[in-house]
């Protein structure tokens, strides 16, 4: 079947071979010529934090993006994907992180979608198609029942009729993207020794994660990346937790920040035993405690979805709480509301600029008005007062140097680093008190990173207090003067900046921490 | 089952020799693409004629000729000219309310049933108050056929902000109930007892039927679209409210974000949406019709849907859009002289719709080279 094209290496036969992988997103690069290779018969853990490139890697191995260069092979023969169908072709099928599943037919259903002769067959042939999928699901242990609609099931067996179909369609390399992220402890049990079973029949498993215990207890090797590079791949006997959380944040000297702290001021937020649920139910954040002064910026460090959407959603006024204590100010704030959030100060840069803080149709007076529109200066009888509006924002783009042909082009044409300075400069224009920054540098290149750096620590210099929640550990570790580290919804650690050690925040983050740390 | 394009693919590219190279082309969603550009719908027309075109051919036809008369018969002469005016009324009307509806991601498509409302609320004043003069019982309709028509529209925003029902089906269906609760009316309490058994109240007197435009047929009803639509164009660019209802629209996500509750707007929205169709069905019972009759809508409010998307929401191009659709209602009647069904009009409607919403789609990919 191969002509002779396998190689051999050290006895293992390689399934999947990237090399020399490069992925841009505009200016971004999200994969640097990465080299990737899987054996067959093996589980490959693909370790890195949020945004270290890792999906994106994926991705393009199972269709979804198409890189910008690089080569990808499998079982010896060079191969060009275009689409998952051309994958799935290939015998490579991917897990996503997001179920594809249609929530009102049932598994067997699923599984057979897409199929060709699938269309009308009758209830014969379907039944034929159940037996055919509970021989499968048997073999690998993947138990759910068959006949059922998707939306009786539960997340784990969901999942369980996702990996039936990659199966079922033949993959012999299966993908699973941050596969435990939605299980139970139980289920991941579970699933690991389904993905053990699939060794064992040969077939050349990865699963992208960054939980370090998971890493350890079922993979054969593992390769870490880093800011879209692929740092090493190593045996998993060959090496720990300790240094695998190390390789994963990267082990570079922290710069001391030379400039003079001024120092902190009054207490400014104060958050007590702050309990929240997330959308469905889940705890979100437990009896979380939460200081910031004036003049500081407090950093939040921690692995993506441990509570850290939730901390910056309840602190605008876009969530509500269940239980604890938040004092702003010197007042309590009774309820979410994210009109008083506004007029109490407190600015937002939320997570996804383009998602939730810009209108990317609209230009750029609407978009700086966001939250002035209703003061006596930009509106008046229910009139906006447009040319003094125009006249702000005229001001305001030039006072922070936003690069646009005029006031009306589209912000969506802007690039990543003018958007993020229209959110600046309307948010620091209102003069907060507390601006919570969340991931306020993703996606931007090393200039706009440096002057979002620069407007953070104008802020707290100039007497406000900055929350910068962030998955980028330099980033928090070069602007913070305090860094708290968030895991399972707590803050487990605080830790001054001048402490500031990049190996025990990585621990921290990896939810590694030894009892002791008091937390604040 | 199982086929190799991409290794077939591969096999090329490392120059096996003797492979032909092929031309191909495939489509790919083009992330940088949010919206359709501004020349969609003059292709969409454009294409729509021609489809059209070929059905008449086979009919025996020139289609040249045909869209010649159809254009003479709606705008050659005065009298084509008022009355597509009469008709693009209701459809201006009705396309303004799902414009405005459709602003912040609504889909109203319930201006049907709204039209309804409209026309009955605006019956109602006369039922119960059949003496009062043109002053007083005009201004009355007006605002009875705007409230009815509103109400409609509420009944579909209110499951929609508190329950998250789907807008869509319950505006539809609300269409058959209004209706309904028409033809019980014309069949029932308000028949006109001289009417020889015709399904329609009786006929409207000079006081309650809207000033016309000399001998013609068009009616004040005009008045009411044009300054509706300044209106709306005058909100939606220069005031506090018209700035959040953009915003929503833009994006809600971030509308959020800045403090706006959603669901308040749509209230008002759907109220505002459904009142424009009501005024609509006034001012046909009013200025039209002078009755309320079975079948008074030959289905303005659906023509709206297309009225509204072929403008993209822009207020002159409302105009312009529903004075074609008006054009292309008059115009399927002048070629039924000809021998050709008036429905060649409803063809060409649906399939402007058509090339429209596949233009608004495909636009959203781009062609790329190589397989």
């Amino acid at each position: 079947m191969l002509k002779g094209a396998t190689e051999l290496r050290s006895s293992f036969i390689v399934s999947v071979d990237m090399q020399g992988i490069v992925k841009r997103f505009g200016p971004v690069i999200a994969n640097d010529h990465v080299n990737f290779q899987v054996y067959a018969g093996e589980i490959h853990a693909l370790l890195g934090e949020n945004g270290a490139g890792k999906s994106t890697t994926m991705s393009m191995l199972s269709g979804v993006y198409r890189a910008d260069a690089g080569d990808i092979s499998i079982d010896g023969k060079r191969v060009r994907i275009h689409s998952p169908k051309d994958a799935m072709a290939l015998g490579v099928g991917m897990v996503f992180q997001n179920f594809r599943l249609v929530q009102s037919l049932t598994a067997a259903e699923n599984v057979v979608l897409g199929e060709k002769s699938s269309f009308w067959r009758g209830a014969r042939w379907m039944k034929e198609k159940q037996r055919e999928i509970e021989a499968i699901s048997e073999r690998f242990g993947l138990a759910f029942p068959v006949d059922r609609p998707i939306w009786q099931l539960s997340v784990g067996e969901q999942q369980r009729v996702e990996i039936v179909k990659t199966l079922y369609r033949g993959a012999r390399i299966i993908i699973l993207d941050e596969p435990t992220s939605v299980l139970t402890p139980g289920e991941a049990e579970q699933l690991f020794q389904t993905l053990e079973r699939m060794k064992r029949e040969g077939k050349s498993v990865i699963i992208t994660t960054h939980k370090l215990k998971e890493v350890m207890a079922t993979s054969d090797r593992i390769s870490v990346m880093r800011k879209g590079k692929m740092i090493t791949t190593i045996n998993k006997s060959e090496t720990n937790e300790r240094e695998l959380a190390r390789l994963m944040v990267g082990r570079e000297i922290v710069l001391t920040k030379q400039q003079k702290r001024p120092i902190p001021g009054k207490l400014l937020l104060n958050v007590q035993q702050l309990d929240v649920e997330a959308d469905h139910g889940r705890k979100a954040l437990s009896a979380l405690q939460l200081r910031v002064h004036e003049g500081e910026i407090v950093g939040v460090a921690g692995v993506a979805g441990n509570g850290q959407k939730e901390l910056a959603e309840v602190l605008t006024g876009l969530r509500a709480w269940k239980g604890g204590s938040i004092h702003f100010n010197g007042k309590e704030i009774k309820t979410a509301s994210v009109r008083s959030a506004i007029e109490a100060g407190i600015s937002h840069i939320p997570e996804n600029r383009m998602k939730s803080g810009l209108a990317g149709s609209l230009g750029i007076v609407d978009n700086l008005l966001f939250k002035s529109y209703r003061t006596e200066d930009h509106s008046r009888l229910g009139f906006l007062r447009a040319s003094k509006n125009r006249m702000w924002s005229q001001e305001l783009v030039e006072q922070f140097d936003v690069k646009t042909p005029d006031l009306e082009t589209p912000v969506q044409q802007l690039s990543g680093g003018n958007q993020q300075k229209l959110l600046f400069a309307r948010e620091i224009t209102r003069k907060p008190r507390l601006m919570v920054a969340v991931h306020p540098t993703q996606g931007l290149d090393i200039g706009a990173t440096e002057g979002v750096h620069r407007l953070l620590n104008e802020l707290r210099n100039s007497g406000s207090g900055v929350l910068l929640i962030s998955e980028d550990l330099d980033e928090v570790l070069q602007l913070s003067d305090r860094v708290l580290v968030i895991y399972n919804g707590q803050i487990i650690g605080e830790i001054s900046a001048e402490h500031a050690d990049r190996e025990r925040i990585g621990m921290l983050m990896a939810g590694l921490s030894t009892a002791g740390e008091a937390a604040v | 089952m199982r086929q190799l394009p991409a290794t077939e693919a591969a096999a090329s590219q490392r120059g096996t020799s003797g492979m032909k190279r092929r031309f191909s082309f495939r489509l790919e969603l083009d992330p940088s693409r949010s919206s359709a550009p501004w020349w969609t719908p003059i292709l969409s027309v454009a294409l729509a004629l021609l489809l059209c075109a070929v059905f008449i051919a086979i009919n025996g036809m020139n289609p040249i000729t045909v869209y010649m008369r159809m254009v003479t018969g709606a705008f050659g002469s005065s009298f084509g000219i008022t009355e597509t005016l009469v008709k693009a009324i209701p459809l201006l009307l009705c396309g303004l309310g799902v414009a405005i509806a459709y602003r912040i991601s609504i889909w109203n498509i319930g201006a049907e049933g709204q039209f309804a409302a409209g026309a009955m609320g605006a019956t109602a004043v006369i039922i119960y108050f059949p003496d009062l003069p043109a002053v007083l019982t005009i201004p009355l309709m007006l605002v009875f056929g705007m409230l009815a028509g509103g109400f409609w529209g509420l009944l579909t925003a209110i499951p929609r902000t508190y329950f998250g029902v789907n807008e869509l089906i319950t505006s539809l269906m609300l269409n058959y109930v209004a209706l309904l609760a028409l033809d019980y009316f014309v069949f029932g309490p308000w028949k006109d007892p001289q009417g020889f058994n015709f399904p329609g109240t009786p006929m409207f007197t000079e006081a309650q039927s809207l000033p016309v435009l000399g001998t013609t047929r068009l009616h004040l009803g005009l008045v009411f679209a044009l300054i509706a639509i300044l209106l709306y164009f005058l909100t939606i660019r220069y005031t506090k409210w018209g700035y959040e209802l953009r915003l929503i629209g833009a994006n809600s996500n971030a509308a959020k974000n800045a403090g706006i509750n959603i669901n308040k707007h749509i209230l008002i929205v759907m109220l505002i949406s459904g009142g424009l169709a009501g005024i609509a069905g006034m001012a046909e019972v009013s200025g039209v019709t002078h009755r309320l009759m079975y079948g008074i809508s030959p289905g303005y409010g659906y023509t709206a849907i297309i009225v509204a998307w072929l403008a993209k929401l822009n207020p002159l191009g409302l105009i312009v859009s529903s004075v074609l659709f008006g054009g292309l209602i008059v115009g399927g009647y002048s070629v039924q002289t000809m021998g050709l069904p008036s429905s060649i009009s409803s063809m060409l409607q649906g399939a402007i719709l058509f090339f429209l919403i596949a233009g608004d789609m495909l636009s959203k990919f781009r062609l790329r080279s190589g397989g």
